[in-house]
């Protein structure tokens, strides 16, 4: 098998042109390995070989960064290579900002994995982290060795397209993307050493930092419901008999539409829930319970609202993904939009 | 208050035509005999038994529970006190655990929620009950017998068999002892003044049907969040009515064996002091949610902690109740520690929990139960194979024409508990 073909981005200071004074140098590519690459290709033995680097100034970058870009993406593409690596820029601020600008930008416009390595506080690691992989290093190029350490066998992976294991295991920075493990220890002993450490007021890692929640206002109220549309939803599974479209009981893959015309009442012989996560006893007995279409229908017929839109749309709540969640009501609102409906009611469970 | 707890070793499970015995290591089980037992309910219509052991190519599915079979030698009351033992308080004395051994409940699906256990392959790494003797009895009830009694009498049914298992070793030597003493509050505070003080907050499943745990008999969704001393767990004083997603619900044998009370027995007066537990409940009403919280941080203050664990049962609905309790616990000045587990989608990407909060910051996961995992055909299942695509974690046509199942792992018994019983996480 051939060597995994690698290209690495570096700058003025590791490429030993000079410091501060040659950071205006423009991108130049050269064949092989300069400065830190030599250490990358022992590590990657026969897997890989960094077959040329990218020379460029950091103030170049900085200042002309869609010029620039543009520039190494052309040098990269030239050589044709299976995988990319900026860095690694340890807290060099507008370094890391490059590495992490250039691999996003090779990533996309060349389709191919990319890696850089960063000093977690560095300015790049929080703009890029979510968007790229960056392997977390000391904050010093004295950190040169541990961070190949971890960098050349995280590029193999990526290059061979394997399975990218937990951040912990790889060495990257969480990027929100939750991949799972298997711990050495159980979670109870691990509890009891996390507490410990906290009461202690010794550091800890929590293994699931609170993420900041989507909040959404409430729209403004309805004023004239008597000529209002309204619409029935339900995240609590409420599908004909037999659910048709198979809804899963647990993290829906898809939502029903059903059409109520003419439903005055949802009764057991044509309803049910689709509903793993609560006691579907009462809910197939009287499906009303979670959909009210009979309420509904007696305040369409006294007037008290305009009438019920003639669908409704359901899914179950129970272990869906918020952005699975997010994408079913994007479609429906559309439609619902479409066909003139003025508000929603949405009932859980 | 002091508990022995006996452990007779058990290396495998064999039929008899004999009687039930423990010999050796091994327990010989007549089948006769717990057929005749189960079959006493006139609500189960037929019993099968069988074997699994760990590393043979069996699925057990859907498993409904797992109960280890304990006997109580000294000391007051039985095991499963208000289900089968009368309700005297338990947890001292001695008790003799038939250790390495199961007893899993199969049958007709009841609601959509029973599990998956392998005892080999992929899906073995999942579950902690691939690792034991597991002694599968497989019910199925009366026609017409409504959802609700079926549970119940699939629950009584275990619990028997479990107690007939146990009840083999009464007479035995143990193999090992373990000793648990636990002192009341006066005197555990006198004894390691130096230590923080710590107690364990256990949440209990309390949403309905296949969502309930019991307490002494009591339906925990109709009881006052309360303390118990961590010992009577250790005689089945909780169990579990529940397998909904059974990833992250707790067996009865998980109940017994909670990791967490053991964790804390290791550590109480070396790094922290064990000073008790308290158990809330999880209904689905937001007053239940705000009194069962506001109980659980006036008696974490009452029991003068310096910090708490709290473990959650379950997932969504009660992520609320866990935020509760971490918040006014936290805002009492008390330190938490919470165990959960993780919604994050199929990908990983969305948000993992449908409430957060800024103090929950110490979290321990056990793994994102959104996971996809391919479970290859075993060559005997034990239980219905066909209700894979309808229980939490399964989709439609989710087995393909070489018998391989896709499911995430929120179907497989165990698989992310949050009481920290397994080794699975995520990050």
């Amino acid at each position: 098998m051939s060597k995994i073909k690698i290209v690495q981005y570096i700058n003025q200071f590791f490429a030993q042109i000079g410091g501060e004074e040659k950071a205006d140098i423009k991108p130049e590519l050269r064949e092989g390995v300069v400065g830190p690459g030599l250490a990358f290709n022992q590590a990657f033995g026969d897997e890989a070989e960094i077959v040329a680097t990218v020379i460029c100034g950091d103030s170049y970058f900085g200042e002309n960064i869609e010029k620039a870009s543009a520039e190494v993406i052309e040098m990269v593409k030239s050589v044709n290579p299976d995988m990319f690596i900026a860095g690694p820029a340890f807290n060099a601020g507008r370094y890391g900002v490059a590495c992490g600008t250039i691999s996003k930008a090779v990533k996309d416009a060349l389709n191919i994995p990319v890696l850089t390595g960063m000093y977690v506080e560095n300015p790049g690691a929080d703009m890029f982290k979510k968007d790229i992989y960056i392997v977390s290093t000391k904050n010093s190029a004295a950190g040169m060795r541990d961070a190949i350490k971890k960098m050349a066998p995280l590029a193999l992976k990526l290059a061979k397209g394997e399975p990218i294991g937990a951040s912990c295991v790889e060495g990257y920075m969480p990027n929100g993307v939750r991949v799972n493990l298997f711990e050495k220890e159980c979670g109870a002993a691990r509890a009891v050493k996390m507490l410990v450490a906290k009461l202690n007021n010794k550091p800890f890692e929590t293994e699931f930092p609170m993420p900041d929640f989507d909040r959404v206002d409430p729209n403004p109220a309805v004023k004239d419901m008597a000529h209002a549309t309204v619409a029935l939803c339900t995240s609590g599974g409420i599908v004909p008999h037999g659910n048709p479209d198979r809804i899963e009981s647990s993290s829906a893959s898809k939502y029903g539409e059903y059409d109520i015309t003419g439903v005055e009442d949802l009764d057991a012989a044509g309803w049910e829930t689709a509903h793993g996560g609560y006691d579907p006893v009462y809910a197939n007995e009287d499906a009303d319970r979670v959909l009210p279409v009979d309420v509904m229908r007696e305040f369409e017929k006294a007037g008290k609202i305009g009438k019920l839109y003639n669908k409704f749309y359901t899914t179950v709540g129970n272990g869906t993904a918020v952005l699975s969640s997010k994408k079913f009501a994007e479609e429906y609102a559309a439609k619902m939009k479409a066909d003139g409906v003025d508000c929603v009611i949405m009932t859980s469970t | 208050m002091k508990l022995e707890l006996g452990n007779i070793i058990i290396n495998d499970i064999q039929f008899t035509n004999e009687g039930s015995k423990v010999e050796n290591g091994v327990l010989y089980v007549n089948q006769e005999e717990i057929k005749e037992l189960v079959l006493e309910d006139s609500n189960i219509d037929t019993c099968e038994v069988f074997i699994a052991r760990p590393g043979e190519s069996v699925r057990i599915t859907p498993v409904k529970d797992v109960i280890e079979p304990r006997v109580k030698v000294e000391g007051p009351g039985g095991m499963f006190p208000g289900w089968i033992a009368k309700v005297d308080t338990v947890g001292s004395g001695k008790t003799n655990v038939l250790k390495g051994a199961a007893v899993v409940t199969t049958g007709k699906i009841v609601g959509f929620q029973e599990g998956i256990i392998d005892m080999s392959g992929p899906g073995a790494d999942y579950t902690p009950f691939s690792k034991t003797y597991n002694l599968v009895v497989k019910m199925e009830p009366v026609e017409g017998l409504k959802q609700h009694e079926h549970e119940y009498a699939l629950r009584i049914a275990g619990f028997k068999v479990a107690c007939f298992l146990g009840a083999l070793g009464k007479n035995l030597t143990p193999d090992e002892v373990e000793t648990f003493e636990f002192d009341n509050l006066v005197e555990s505070a006198r004894k390691y003044p130096e230590l923080p003080r710590v107690a364990y907050v256990q949440m209990l499943q309390s949403q309905g049907l296949l969502h309930d745990t019991y307490v002494y008999g009591v339906d925990a969704k109709r009881t006052l969040t309360t303390i118990i001393n961590p010992l009577e767990t250790m005689d089945g004083a909780i169990v579990s009515g529940n397998c909904v997603s059974s990833c992250d619900k707790n067996p009865t044998y998980v109940h017994q064996n909670n990791r967490v009370i053991r964790e804390l027995f290791k550590a109480h007066g070396k790094t922290l002091n064990f000073m008790g537990m308290i158990i809330t409940n999880e209904n689905v009403y937001l007053a239940d949610k705000e009194r069962s919280s506001n109980w659980s941080a006036k008696l974490a203050e009452y029991l003068g902690c310096d910090g708490v664990i709290i473990s959650q049962e379950g997932f969504g609905n009660p992520d609320t109740d866990l935020i509760m309790n971490t918040k006014k616990i936290e805002a009492k000045g008390i330190k938490t520690v919470i165990i959960t587990d993780e919604y994050a989608g199929r990908d990983g990407k969305s948000q993992s929990l449908a409430d957060a909060d800024a103090s929950a910051n110490a979290v321990v996961t056990g793994g994102n139960a959104n996971q996809v995992i391919v479970l290859p055909p075993m060559e005997t299942v034990y239980g219905h194979l066909h209700f894979v695509d309808t229980i939490a974690g399964g989709s439609a046509n989710n087995i393909d024409a070489h018998g391989n199942i896709t499911v995430e792992i929120q179907a497989i018994t165990g698989a992310t508990n949050e009481t920290g019983f397994h080794n699975l996480s995520a990050r």
